[in-house]
């Protein structure tokens, strides 16, 4: 109870000005995550820089929890290449390689077909209802790293949301009581 | 100042900030392999050549495929997913890339390899324009890496004529 009292007042103790500071550093976190974030979006071009891997369709090679982090240029996308694709109507985009590419003579669009690595067919049964290819407006970025495991943390907190408010509270409460 | 949270967060940093080095430091040693994979493939045989009901040509092919890929492997490459594609140009379109057959490697020791297969994905061109087609055949390899960039790269091998006629 000692603890709890203490926390108290240590709350009910802080002025004005402190409480301003602390408004502005906790800003100065959330809006420095967002910049760092942006940024990211500007180097790579894509509009989700990095992605977790949700489902096992990539095994061995990327499996649930790993993060690949995604870069989007104008070069033209070939066979081989691991893209993150979305389709219309579905929510969760999709990691998966590039097998066939036709590209257009005259205005230079591509029709691409995926497929995941440990899959035994193509994508055309994730396609949307009677579509065979994908266009590059379907396609977000192309995997250009891999980093394992670290994509769990937001996989438990989108999973179970009672952990991610803990957390959160609890890293509320230390900005709140720390006294420098 | 030396309460048990300050020294657990200390603790966390200096753990996550050595283990993003490390992971770093591996990625980037892989800059220092220059693989010189050899690759070979034969056309032994023309299964069937087809038009399609939708109009689209299709060709099944017996290959021969052997490559030695060891040199692609280094302490930080987690496996290397090699496949083989089938590029040509028709009036339609600049490039068709047409992958024909793949496969993962785990190891080291099964990146050599000699494999007798028909093509695991159909050669199916969009429209009628495979008779008498010269296309190239390309060995490509994606070494994954435990961790850190992803390195691509390919070979392209001597090419294919397809037969004047359906058969």
């Amino acid at each position: 109870m000692g603890w709890i009292g203490e926390t108290v007042d240590s709350i009910r103790s802080i002025q004005i000005r402190q409480l301003l500071t602390q408004a502005v550093s906790l800003g100065m976190i959330v809006t420095s995550a967002l910049i760092i974030w942006k940024a990211l979006m500007c180097i790579t071009g894509s509009e989700s820089p990095v992605v977790v891997v949700l489902s096992g369709s990539m095994e061995p090679g990327f499996k649930r929890g790993d993060i690949l982090f995604l870069h989007m240029s104008k070069d033209p996308i070939r066979a081989g290449e691991i893209v993150v694709f979305n389709i219309d109507g579905r929510e969760i985009p999709i990691v998966h390689r590039v097998i066939k590419v036709h590209e257009r003579q005259d205005t230079g669009e591509v029709d691409v077909l995926t497929k995941g690595d440990n899959n035994y067919g193509d994508d055309r049964l994730l396609y949307a209802h009677g579509q065979l290819w994908l266009q590059r407006h379907h396609i977000m970025g192309r995997a250009v790293g891999f980093l394992p495991y670290v994509g769990w943390v937001t996989i438990i907190m989108t999973e179970k949301p009672v952990i991610k408010y803990i957390l959160i509270g609890a890293l509320g409460l230390l900005v709140i009581t720390s006294k420098d | 100042m030396h309460t048990f949270g300050y020294r657990a967060n200390a603790l966390l940093t200096l753990g996550v900030t050595i283990l993003a080095l490390m992971c770093a430091m591996a990625s980037f040693s892989d800059n220092f392999n220059l693989p010189s994979p050899s690759a070979q493939v034969q056309v032994l045989n023309v299964n069937w050549f087809q038009k399609q009901r939708n109009g689209n040509d299709e060709v099944s092919l017996t290959l021969n495929i052997s490559a030695d890929l060891q040199s692609a492997f280094t302490w930080n490459t987690k496996q290397v997913f090699v496949f083989l594609a089938a590029e040509y140009e028709t009036t339609q379109n600049a490039l068709n890339q047409i992958s024909l057959w793949d496969a993962i490697i785990p190891s080291k020791e099964h990146a050599k390899f000699s494999i007798h297969t028909t093509n695991k994905y159909r050669l199916t061109d969009q429209g009628s324009n495979l008779r008498g087609k010269e296309f190239n055949l390309t060995l490509h390899w994606h070494v994954m890496p435990k961790t850190g960039k992803m390195f691509a790269d390919n070979i392209v091998m001597t090419g294919y004529h397809l037969p004047e006629d359906y058969r």
